[in-house]
């Protein structure tokens, strides 16, 4: 009965906020193309380089055959209007549609996120907690220092080294790639074998934000473990365990769902440096090969998913901490 | 007299500060029979607060704190119960409500669900039935449309309302004893009222005892059979109602009914902070009676030792070298 009145109050939010996000797509695709037009050096220039017959007469040909001669203005009305229509273009350099490329690559950086971030909220909430509930004993003093440690240590660092200690050494885990080529695996066993050679790229990834979790989440178990609603679930006698997992912890979690939008927006970054650290086939390598060879159209198509991602995200976070957060009424 | 439903004895509580074992409570007794109602009344600070949380066993844990004394309730001494012992016995034996309604309660879970959790951990009961047992306690406490109002968060309660709740959640497994700390100190006046009267009516009907502490000698008149009036973490009197506002016979008591009228209406009594002085810190706690620096009428003696407790009369207790009849020099 009142149920369905806050449902029908949130599908207009999300509407409203998918209408707002227009005009920032928007925005975002004219800043972007704009940008890359105006940085010197394109497709032609470079591949006129590697063909070596980098003649003025050839570069102007190629200029042409790729509508890069046209006014900006003109190009840019006519890219806007093509992704308008989910058509990203063309990529010179791979021969095939943006998309089509985009679309290869987006499952494993997909399975790569999906799993760092997992791992990364789940084991941090975890630790945090654990770290509170002993403030200041020698448990505490261990999960505090690994945190700081991670923390502070640089990404393609820890990257290299899991792979000389797994993979070199101890050849535990493979070094890098989505999967063994050529065995044929179908179903479980090729699950588990894209599984192994996540492992390590997904901690990579997932290492700086582990230890912002649980960083994040013992200082707001320790703070919410002083409220006045911790004290009356224990003046109810309820055991421990749901005082601190149910009472506590629903509080605490808030600030680590605000982070965890944060991270995946800035996912993509560490996205490029793991991608090519374990030549994981992602879309942040493909950005990576983009930005070196000039491909505009293909960059300008990660962005424009990039930045799609990143609304949905936020979307996705607040409408969670609404759920999570009865105060928080969906305005 | 038959034994006392709570029997405190000899209790002390002192929390660490600084390497120092401070004494927030010290030596106090207090006994409250079945379905009375006590009063414990004192300034800030004087260690009521302290001393509920020590009967419900919700102090920090040692070394931060250390517990000495009996505190019996039924007979059984909840000071030296196990933790899991004494957690059976919280909310279900004896209960408690507190100042603060509007931060009591969670705010990311239903009223429903909280008092049915209150429900559900002492008694072996379905959730739809812990459920059906929420609305009548909701009722109980005459919240308005008791049905609609289970699924409703706390914010969209007043603080009235919350405190409320706050008695459903307490009333959930018939409890013997209520301990209610400063229950109407955070509201309107006439919200206090409603809340009082509420409190009130449920002892009536269900026959609990009631360690009532406040600030407000308002309150204290309209509810309490007896009254226990703490100074410095220490009984300094104790007496039925009438005997101690017709004529009470320690200073620090004389001092708080000056400083509040009382036929003040009930509820609306003023805050007890006008005796000249202030509280001693507890690191700084006077080697005789606590309360000689303000005391009118101290002597030499009351700076150099400090008074028991002994009997004053009519069944009333004082700590006072001058209410025990003892010769003062002239
Ligand atoms: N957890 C604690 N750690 C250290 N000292 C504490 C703690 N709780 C209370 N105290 C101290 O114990 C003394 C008594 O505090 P208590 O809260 O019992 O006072 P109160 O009589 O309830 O005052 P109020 O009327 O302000 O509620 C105070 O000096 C206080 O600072
Ligand atoms: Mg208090």
């Amino acid at each position: 009965m009142n149920r369905d009145r806050p449902a029908w109050r949130l599908a207009r939010v999300v509407l409203r906020r998918l209408l707002q996000a227009v005009p920032i797509v928007l925005g975002v695709l004219v800043v972007n193309f704009l940008i890359l037009r105006l940085a010197p050096g394109d497709i032609a220039d470079v591949l006129a380089g590697e063909s070596g017959v980098a003649t003025p007469g050839y570069v102007a040909e190629l200029r042409t055959r790729f509508g890069l001669d046209r006014p900006v203005w003109v190009q840019l009305f006519a890219y806007v209007s093509n992704a308008a229509l989910l058509d990203l273009g063309w990529s010179f350099r791979h021969a095939r549609p943006v998309a089509e490329l985009i679309a290869a690559r987006l499952v494993p950086t997909l399975i790569l996120m999906a799993a760092s971030t997992t791992l990364a909220v789940g084991l941090g909430i975890v630790l945090g907690v654990l770290a509170a509930r002993r403030v200041n004993r020698p448990i505490d003093a261990v999960i505090s220092t690994l945190a700081l440690l991670c923390y502070a240590t640089p990404l393609f660092w820890i990257g290299l080294m899991m792979i000389v200690l797994f993979a070199v050494q101890l050849g535990w885990l493979p070094s890098g790639g989505f999967e063994t080529l050529g065995t044929g695996a179908t179903g479980l066993g090729r699950i588990l074998d894209i599984a192994r050679h996540a492992l390590m790229p997904a901690v990579a990834l997932a290492l700086f934000y582990l230890a912002l979790y649980t960083r994040l989440t013992r200082a707001s178990m320790l703070e919410t473990l002083t409220q006045d609603y911790v004290r009356t679930a224990r003046a109810k006698g309820l055991p421990e365990r749901l005082v601190v997992f149910k009472h506590a912890l629903a509080n605490a979690v808030l600030p680590t769902v605000t982070m965890t939008g944060v991270q995946i927006n800035s996912l993509l970054g560490g996205a490029v440096l793991v991608e090519t650290v374990f030549a994981w086939p992602g879309i942040g390598r493909l950005a990576y090969e983009a930005v070196f060879t000039r491909d505009h159209n293909l960059l300008l198509g990660i962005l424009f998913l990039s930045s799609v991602l990143v609304i949905l995200v936020n979307l996705l976070v607040d409408l969670l901490y609404a759920v999570l957060d009865p105060r928080i009424e969906a305005a | 007299m038959t034994a006392p439903l709570l029997a405190v004895e000899g209790l002390s509580v002192r929390f660490r500060s600084g390497g120092r074992m401070l004494p927030a409570v010290d030596g106090l007794d207090i006994a409250i029979a079945a379905g009375e109602t006590v009063a414990v009344v004192g300034e800030s600070g004087c260690g009521k607060s302290v001393t509920a949380l020590a009967i419900m066993g919700l102090l920090p844990a040692p070394p931060d704190c250390a517990v000495a004394g009996r505190a019996a309730l039924d007979g059984v001494d909840l000071l030296s119960l196990p933790p899991e012992g004494l957690r059976r016995l919280r909310g279900r034996a004896m209960a408690m409500v507190v100042q603060e309604p509007r931060t009591s309660l969670n705010p990311v879970f239903t009223v429903g669900d909280q008092i049915a959790e209150a429900v559900r951990v002492h008694t072996a009961c379905s959730a739809r039935a812990a459920r059906a047992r929420a609305v009548e306690l909701l009722e109980l406490v005459r919240i308005p449309d008791a049905a609609r109002r289970l699924d409703d968060y706390p914010h969209r309660f007043s603080g009235g309302m919350r405190q409320r709740v706050m008695i459903a959640i307490a009333m959930a497994c018939d409890p013997r004893l209520l301990i209610a700390d400063e229950p109407t100190t955070a509201l309107d006046v006439t919200i206090q009222a409603q809340i009082l009267d509420l409190l009130g009516d449920l002892q009536a009907r269900f026959g609990m005892a009631l360690l009532l502490i406040t600030h407000d000698l308002g309150v204290v008149a309209r509810m309490a059979r007896r009254v226990v009036v703490m100074y410095a973490g220490r009984k300094v009197e104790e007496a039925p109602l009438r005997p101690l506002f017709a004529a009470p016979r320690h200073p620090y008591t004389q001092g708080l009914m000056r400083a509040s009228p009382h036929h003040a209406p009930a509820g609306g009594g003023r805050r007890l902070a006008e005796i000249p002085g202030v509280v001693p810190p507890l690191d700084a706690l006077p080697l005789g009676c606590a309360f000689a620096p303000r005391c009118p009428v101290a002597f030499d003696r009351c700076r150099d030792e400090r008074p028991a407790v002994l009997p004053a009369g009519d069944g009333r207790l004082a700590a006072c070298f001058r209410a025990a009849g003892e010769a003062a020099p002239a």
